[in-house]
């Protein structure tokens, strides 16, 4: 038998290991991407940021940005907008059903990428929509859709809903709660499911790899299709633009939370 | 404040909107024409015979399930000891590991994937530290094959692992273990009487969970695997973008879509809809 100090250092340096590695590829990545040597190397031997202008200087990978970008935000905008309509529902009204309605608005995260990337180019082939970046954006919406109804059902849970009732004895409408009431106490919840919907169509890959076309490529397209044919240091630098961008969102999201927290102290 | 069924209804009609128009009538249209091609039921199902039970879809269906159930068991290994300290601890030790699960969570995976094919290349880090510690005498290839798939897959989806177990750990009541100690239990008998029964809800959706993303997976074997670690979507996206055979592809899919679902219906008995979300 081990002793119970034993026993607690030994799963701390398991926990501390296995943290580590979860952490260090992303990080390992971020670094070499500075590389100054002539192909990927860790730890590089000299630093520069050749492989970011490179990447910079290359307009297809710049329109790759733009690309992805502008999917990602309207995907969002639109995540968001269904998906906090949806939620409302979901959190305010009982209906028959509801607990299948709710298994079926997660379902595009369950199916595999890959079969509701084949369907849904088999659609877009057919109306001519392949390469249309809003287009793109609507499907990215699909799969962005389950990530804002979670976060935006426990925002919305945390609202109480005799605020609400307040203020509609008072004489205010339907409308005027939701923009008066509803929307400012949900508000650091929307900004986070947005985050997220952005998040989630900034990094797909499936999808867009069956949409894309030539013409619409976004960054992770980008990096498949240079991936198949070798691993080259520029990917690093396209990498750690992706690692940044989810870590600035993450960031934003938890100084969010903090303030949603302080806001209902006793949730 | 109470909403009526109605409006409950109308606010639900645009999210069920995109849902048809892009989930379910393109699904259902590129099976049932797929499908259709094949001519009568007699046809189809003597092309489905063919197709599934083909030296290349046959293998490719063993070696997903295989790698399914191969990562599925070392991300419980791996993440029950990280969600368990996860849900023990508090403070900045309890952000920091959070920190570690969430940042690759939410990194792209194909991000993900191409940190692990510089790490494991014949030059990358993992072979330069066997090689320094005089562990292997030449570089070993752990890339292009079974185990650099493996280690790939695990790696995308142990945060699922971790925040499915999670859930179901913090949801235990603390006071529960210190009445069994009160009472005499062994720490490892606290471990193995109260807390393990008490997630092993969450130990059945997390496994399910990760199963059904891993039997689905795609990007991350078709970079880091050869050509013996062909799996099932693979297949499906090859017989789209290369040969273009829409039957064959609606067949796998049948499949691959049915096993899925099926899993998922057992799954959310189990777990929270979304529980894995966040």
């Amino acid at each position: 038998m081990m002793g119970p100090v034993l026993r607690a250092t030994l799963l701390r340096a398991l926990v501390v290991l296995l943290c580590f590695g979860l952490l260090a590829p992303i990080v390992i990545v971020a670094i070499a991407s500075f590389s100054g040597d002539g192909y990927l190397k860790f730890p590089p031997e000299t630093f520069s940021t050749r492989w970011y202008a490179r990447f910079l200087g290359d307009p297809r990978w710049r329109q790759a940005i733009a690309n992805s970008f502008m999917i990602g935000i309207m995907a969002s905008v639109l995540a968001t907008l269904l998906g906090f309509l949806a939620a409302y529902a979901m959190v305010r009204a009982s209906f028959p059903f509801k607990r299948v309605v709710a298994a079926l608005l997660l379902t595009p995260v369950i199916v595999p990428h890959v079969i509701t990337a084949v369907a849904i180019y088999f659609l877009s082939a057919r109306l001519g929509l392949v390469s249309v970046r809003p287009w793109i954006a609507v499907a990215h919406s699909l799969v962005a859709l389950p990530v804002v109804l979670v976060i935006l059902q426990s925002a919305l849970r945390t609202v109480d809903p005799a605020l609400e009732r307040a203020a509609m004895v008072f004489g205010c409408t339907r409308w005027g709660v939701f923009r008066r009431v509803v929307l400012p106490l949900a508000l650091p919840g929307v900004v986070s499911a947005a985050l997220f919907a952005f998040l989630t169509s900034f990094d797909e890959l499936v999808i867009s790899i069956f949409l894309a076309g030539f013409r619409s490529e976004t960054l992770p397209v980008r990096i498949w299709n240079s991936l198949l044919l070798e691993v080259e240091p520029t990917i690093a630098a396209v990498s750690t633009l992706l690692i940044a961008v989810t870590t600035l969102a993450l960031g934003i999201d938890a100084l969010l939370r903090r303030r949603r927290l302080g806001a209902t102290p006793a949730g | 404040m109470p909403l009526k069924i109605s409006g409950a209804f109308l606010l639900l009609l645009p999210a069920l909107l995109l849902l048809v128009a892009l989930f379910i009538v393109p699904i259902g249209w590129f099976l049932s024409s797929s499908i259709a091609e094949l001519g009568t039921w007699a046809e189809i199902w003597a092309e489905a015979e063919d197709v599934l039970l083909s030296g290349a879809v046959g293998r490719s269906l063993v070696n997903t399930g295989a790698i399914g159930l191969i990562v599925t068991l070392l991300t419980l290994v791996l993440g029950y000891p990280v969600s368990y300290a996860l849900s023990r601890v508090r403070g900045a030790a309890f952000t920091a590991i959070l920190l570690c699960i969430v940042l690759p969570y939410f990194t792209s995976t194909i991000v993900r994937t191409y940190a692990w094919m510089v790490l494991l290349g014949r030059n990358g880090l993992i072979n330069q530290i066997l090689l320094g510690l005089g562990l292997v005498d030449e570089p070993v290839n752990l890339l292009y094959n079974r185990t650099g798939v493996i280690i790939g897959m695990t790696y995308v989806l142990l945060p699922y692992m971790v925040l499915t177990l999670y859930a179901a750990m913090k949801a235990v009541d603390p006071r529960l273990m210190q009445a069994a100690e009160g009472m005499g239990a062994t720490p490892a008998q606290v471990f193995r009487r109260v807390f393990m029964p008490l997630t092993l809800h969450g130990v059945v959706a997390g496994v399910l969970i990760t199963f059904i993303l891993a039997i689905g997976f795609f990007v991350t074997p078709a970079l880091m695997g050869g050509p013996g670690e062909i799996m099932v979507a693979m297949l499906i996206e090859r017989e789209v973008e290369i040969t273009q055979n829409w039957p064959s592809a609606a067949l796998m899919t049948v499949v691959l879509l049915a096993v899925t679902l099926t899993l998922y219906a057992v799954y959310s008995r189990f777990a929270e809809p979304g529980e894995a979300l966040r």
